[in-house]
């Protein structure tokens, strides 16, 4: 039995892990009344940028360059949606396909359109001592790449800087009602400037994250939608840190059962398996009927510049 | 007349040359206003002479084009609400910046800076309920407050930062009769106590009963300042609307009404209960019946339940329970015209087109609306280039007269009726004496009109029966203004 | 008595904003080639001959691939112009194409031309069914069709997968794709004009009829209203916001769905993975430098068909990958959203300004 169940928690952690990234740097933007679907972009950039750094470098300078790269999805974001107050869905929409076609030109570009797959460092998983020798729970949960560990302790951290700063209470006022954080002396657009700054570094770290810690390599297009099922489990999650991982968790759950039904000779086509976590982020977001706790003024037009 | 102002006089708040331009429109010119310590300052103008983008100015909500600000006789650069509340001003504004969701305390605390400490916010929201008398709650949700307590807490906002420049705008707009009254005796109390209050209003009893000093901006500019003392209400007439007035002012509607054989009820409600979109009750067992030719004034504090009754009235609610008989097609005018009546970026005719637009089949007739539109426009006296301009282009006045035409015209059946909402908020003098008499002659011609005004006197000029609502009722009342004032806050 | 020579509608502001746009996408072409290292020469002479160098390239290449983006390009902008991000295009388009080739091979008995018929009706239909799962999650769940439409995107592409290596498959099993069509039942060739099809004169008649529909029906005037404030569409119009929308959002997806039907039967006579290189993103920048426009979406199908036509020869002849014009297309839309933004800010009046469109 453990022979199933400690694949099983593995994979979901495996899983869980860049869409946690993603979605915990979406709730800050979320939080402040903007929906970034350039995360997309962001993450699949961030991959590139990892595959660059990472190439003769190290797995450092490849997280680096990751969250560089998603820095760079976001800032443009910025400049289009919080500058010129241009509409925030095409906006995020046109950034997923410029990282798209971006990423795919550079790639085939300085690594030739052969496809060849490349030997990039891995992020090596650090066990825990003490903690990674407990039971079923041991490895899968402290036995990881460095970046699940970084997971661990963000969430608990955005979740206290949310509810006992000014900080996160500024933000949250801004994702209600921004006059009133405006007439109460906050600075709205650079409050958002920042959110989504640090909403696309974690976003490119995601990608890192599927590179250098899970696939070892970039393939056009690896992002395959993560930036969507990101955004749907901030939903999910009720827009708080804790809520987050946790719905981050289920999904990795839910697509390792996958690993498990056909470990157990369950013969369905798998392109069922492809499709699940696209078919459960529909599910979460109907199930996710929890509107009245999303930010008030999440999705709306920002107000006009004075 | 004017205050003589040398620049050596102390003062807590002045702006100087002010100028503001939004697109083709100069909002400000040259405008003035000199605020001293320990004084009420009323600052009167009729909607829209830039009374708000002024104060708006001064609490770094705006930029100034040109121009120059004080406090306490130190120039200043006010570029954010922070710069602002750092030197000691604080706003109460017309509509509430508070956040709904989260509580008394929260909102108090918001724009700190390091770690948050709620409990002692909450300390220091006891304390200034004692201090000023208000009572407030530091944990109650906003959301939950009554008006007038959402309005103490706004100033209670003020206070914690220490502001000893207050600005109120409007501040008794959405108050019944008592409740302003108190909030004046306060801001009174606050100016005696070495502050300075504005005291931003079009109400012009309430500006002279209250005041040290009065500015009046008209069309963006200062056309006078003065000592409270040295000027007449119809002084401040003639300055707020630049000509003299007397005894043109409208008389009340009520002997008006024609005497109709047999008034038929163009509204009856029996028994009618109204939910909102939340499912909570607003309106419970109303019954009463309203006849072609009536102007019915409804006089509630906002968020007494006008807003169902309206709606449904106007056939975009349906009742909960009981029963609502009401013409087909009633028109409507809502309080946010942009929101709810128009299409901004669409053209005159379109927008006149869009009445009825979801029963209409097949073709449209552009022509024919064309030259409907043309004829609604010559007829209501709606200003622009054409037909075809979008309507955003309008000045707010004939955007209004031109929705107003749409309802009140382009019904075919014989039973005109119309609910409208505030329908001369944002208005000049001029139009709004354009509207109510368009409503009048309506009337008169026997349509049946349901009027709601947070102004509780433009209810009284011009209608002919008044409901008031409160706490769930609706009950008519004779019309007068005290008892009507007291029934609104339950208070008789 | 009239405005100014140069009115925002006039034909000479249009003549000047279509050449604009060409300037800035070959301007942005000749960027991107220079920072890439490609030979820009080569780079704009194979884009060049790849689109309009002939006669054969213009019909075969660029008019072929201006049919689907035509198509998608309508189904974009009606969406769009209600108030409705669909942004699944693409996969409404496979299950169009499915559709139709299921038809296609079945039907072996019947008339061609009837064939024919029912083949693209039913590829209207599954594109209509694929619009219709996101139309009811956004109806009854209020879920953002943004997410719903590009999740069903790859569901699409992962049940075309299923289908081409099972049920659908051809007979040897060897190859994942379906059997090919009959040569009776393909969408007769326009004489003279390459592999050019008939298929052109539907996407033309659909883009005529959909503007047309716009512009003088009750529904056109409502899907209008609805789109441009929902609120005063409800409240003023007695517009029945959901219904409309809804309503829009399947025809939408049927006529992507119908694009599908039309390059299996047109262009590829087969099913197959990859059948369409990201028509239905491709649209999106089509339907927005159209403004919304059906009856200019016309033009800038024709643009980005050339477009992509171009980018398929300078990838075969001068080794630049064809990623680059998904790029351009990025570029466009940011420019046309950016310009829009801009412009609102001047509060310049103009004709049109409704948030999405420039």
């Amino acid at each position: 039995m453990t022979d199933v169940v400690e694949p099983f928690f593995a994979a979901t952690i495996r899983t869980a892990v860049p869409l946690a990234l993603a979605a915990l740097g979406e709730l800050l933007v979320e939080r402040t009344g903007l929906i970034n679907i350039g995360l997309e972009g962001a993450i699949l950039a961030g991959a590139f940028g990892a595959l660059v750094g990472a190439s003769g470098h190290g797995v450092v300078l490849g997280f680096a360059s990751a969250a560089a790269a998603g820095l760079i999805v976001a800032l443009i974001f910025v400049a289009f949606v919080v500058w010129a107050r241009a509409d925030q869905i095409i906006t995020g929409t046109a950034l997923t396909l410029l990282s798209m076609g971006a990423t795919g030109t550079l790639y085939r570009t300085m690594y030739g359109s052969s496809g060849a797959a490349l030997s990039i460092p891995t992020s090596a998983a650090l066990p825990i001592p003490g903690l990674a020798s407990l039971p079923v729970v041991g490895a899968p949960l402290f036995s990881q790449p460095p970046i699940t560990y970084f997971v661990y302790v963000l969430a608990p951290v955005l979740a206290w800087w949310l509810a006992r700063t000014h900080a996160g209470l500024a933000l949250r006022a801004i994702g209600d009602r921004p006059d009133a954080a405006e007439a109460a002396g906050i600075a709205v657009d650079r409050a958002r400037a920042l959110a989504v700054l640090v909403g696309g570094a974690l976003g490119g770290l995601a990608g890192g994250t599927l590179v250098l810690a899970q696939a070892g390599t970039f393939a056009e297009g690896m992002s395959a939608g993560r930036g969507f099922i990101a955004i749907a489990i901030v939903a999910l999650g009720r827009w708080t840190p804790i809520g987050v991982v946790g719905a981050a968790l289920l999904f990795g759950a839910a697509s390792a059962l996958q690993f498990a039904f056909q470990a157990m000779g369950w013969n369905a086509p798998y392109q069922v398996f492809l499709a699940v976590p696209y078919l459960l982020t529909l599910a979460a977001l109907a199930g996710a009927v929890g509107r009245a706790r999303a930010p008030a003024s999440l999705g709306q037009a920002l107000e006009p510049h004075r | 007349m004017t205050l003589p102002h040398s620049h050596d006089a102390p003062v807590a708040l002045a702006l100087r040359g002010i100028d503001k331009r939004y697109g083709n429109v100069q909002a400000l010119s040259a405008a003035t206003l000199e605020v001293r310590p320990g004084t009420v300052h009323a600052l009167l103008g009729e909607n829209g002479a830039g009374k708000s983008t002024l104060m708006r100015i001064a609490y770094g909500l705006e930029r100034a084009d040109a121009g120059a600000q004080f406090v306490w006789n130190d120039r200043v650069r006010v570029t954010s609400a922070a710069v602002a509340i750092a030197h000691g001003i604080g706003m109460v504004h017309q509509h509430f910046t508070l956040v709904p969701t989260m509580t008394v305390a929260e909102n108090i605390a918001l724009g700190g800076h390091g770690r948050l400490d709620l409990a002692a916010v909450a300390r220091r929201v006891d304390e200034l309920s004692t201090s000023t008398g208000f009572a407030l709650n530091p944990n109650a949700r906003v959301e939950t407050l009554s008006v007038g307590a959402q309005q103490r807490v706004e100033i209670a906002k003020a206070l914690v930062q220490a502001a000893r420049i207050l600005i109120l705008d409007e501040p008794t707009a959405v108050l019944a009769p008592a409740e302003s009254a108190e909030l004046l005796r306060w801001v009174r109390a606050y100016a005696d106590a070495g502050n300075a209050a504005v005291l931003i209003t079009h109400k012009l009893r309430e500006a002279l009963s209250v005041a040290d000093d009065v500015t009046v901006l008209r069309r963006g500019r200062t056309v006078l300042a003065a000592r409270r003392d040295d000027v007449t209400p119809d002084t401040l007439t003639s300055a707020m609307i630049g000509e003299e007035l007397n005894g043109t002012r409208a008389k009340s509607s009520a002997g008006d009404s024609r005497p109709r054989a047999a008034s038929e009820a163009v509204f009856r409600a029996d028994r009618l209960t109204l939910s909102d979109a939340d499912g909570i009750v607003r309106v419970r067992d109303a019954t009463f019946e309203i006849n072609a030719g009536e102007i019915v004034g409804i006089a509630a504090v906002e968020g007494s339940g006008q807003r169902e009754l309206l709606r449904a009235l106007a056939g975009r609610l349906a009742p909960a329970s009981g029963v609502l008989a009401h013409p087909s097609a009633v028109g409507f005018v809502p309080e946010d015209r942009h929101h709810d009546a128009v299409l901004l970026n669409r053209s005159l005719s379109e927008n006149v087109a869009l009445r009825g637009a979801g029963a209409r089949r097949g073709m449209m007739d552009w022509d024919a609306v064309g030259a409907q539109t043309e004829r609604l426009m010559l007829e209501y006296d709606v200003r622009a280039e054409s037909a075809h301009v979008p309507i955003r282009t309008l000045s707010g006045g004939n955007q209004q007269k031109l929705v107003l035409a749409r309802e009140l015209e382009l019904d075919s059946n014989s039973e005109r009726a119309l609910v409208v909402e505030n329908p001369t908020r944002g208005l000049d003098v001029r139009a709004t004496a354009e509207v109510h008499a368009r409503l009048r002659s309506a009337a008169l011609d026997g349509a049946a009109i349901v009027l709601y005004s947070s102004d509780i006197d433009e209810v009284l000029l011009l209608a002919t029966r008044v409901f008031v609502v409160f706490e769930r009722a609706v009950r008519e009342l004779p019309l007068d203004r005290e008892r009507i004032g007291q029934a609104m806050v339950g208070a008789a | 008595m009239q405005a100014p020579a140069l009115r925002r509608d006039s034909v000479a502001w249009e003549l000047a904003r279509a050449i604009l746009v060409l300037l800035a996408i070959v301007g942005t072409t000749v960027l991107l080639l220079f920072v890439g290292g490609y030979s820009v020469s080569s780079g704009l002479a194979a884009l060049w001959r790849g689109s309009l160098g002939s006669w054969y390239a213009f019909t075969s290449a660029t008019l072929v691939r201006a049919i689907p983006l035509m198509l998608t390009g309508v189904a974009v902008a009606i969406a769009f112009r209600a108030g409705v991000l669909n942004i699944g295009a693409e996969g409404q388009l496979l299950a169009g194409a499915a559709a139709g080739a299921a038809v296609a091979l079945t039907l072996g008995g019947l008339p061609a031309a009837i064939v024919v018929v029912l083949a693209l009706a039913a590829s209207a239909v599954g594109g209509a069914g694929w619009a219709s799962l996101a139309a009811f999650l956004r109806s009854r769940f209020a879920v953002l069709e943004v997410i719903s439409t590009i999740m069903l995107n790859f569901v699409a592409l992962y049940a075309v997968s299923y289908l081409v290596r099972g049920p659908l498959q051809e007979p040897t099993h060897v190859y994942p794709q379906s059997s090919t069509i009959g040569d009776a039942i393909h969408l007769p060739r326009i004489v003279g004009a390459g592999r050019l099809h008939s298929g052109l004169l539907l996407a033309l008649g659909v883009s005529f009829v959909a503007g047309w529909v716009l512009r003088r029906t009750a529904a056109g005037f409502r899907l209008i209203a609805a789109g441009e404030s929902p609120s005063a569409a409800t409240s003023a119009g007695g517009i029945d916001v959901m219904a409309t929308t809804t309503r829009t959002f399947l025809v939408s997806g049927a006529l992507a769905g119908l694009a599908g039907g039309v390059e299996v039967l047109g262009v590829t006579f087969a099913l197959y993975e990859n059948i369409s290189p990201g028509y239905g993103y491709t649209a999106i920048a089509v339907a927005l430098l159209a403004r919304l426009d059906p009856w200019r979406v016309a033009v800038t199908a024709l643009l980005f068909g050339g477009l992509e036509a171009g980018a398929g020869a300078m990838q075969r002849d001068a080794g630049v990958p064809s990623t680059l014009v998904t790029v351009i297309e990025a570029a466009l839309i940011l420019a046309v959203v950016a310009a829009g933004a801009l412009r609102r800010r001047s509060s310049f009046p103009a004709s049109d300004t409704s948030p999405i469109t420039a």
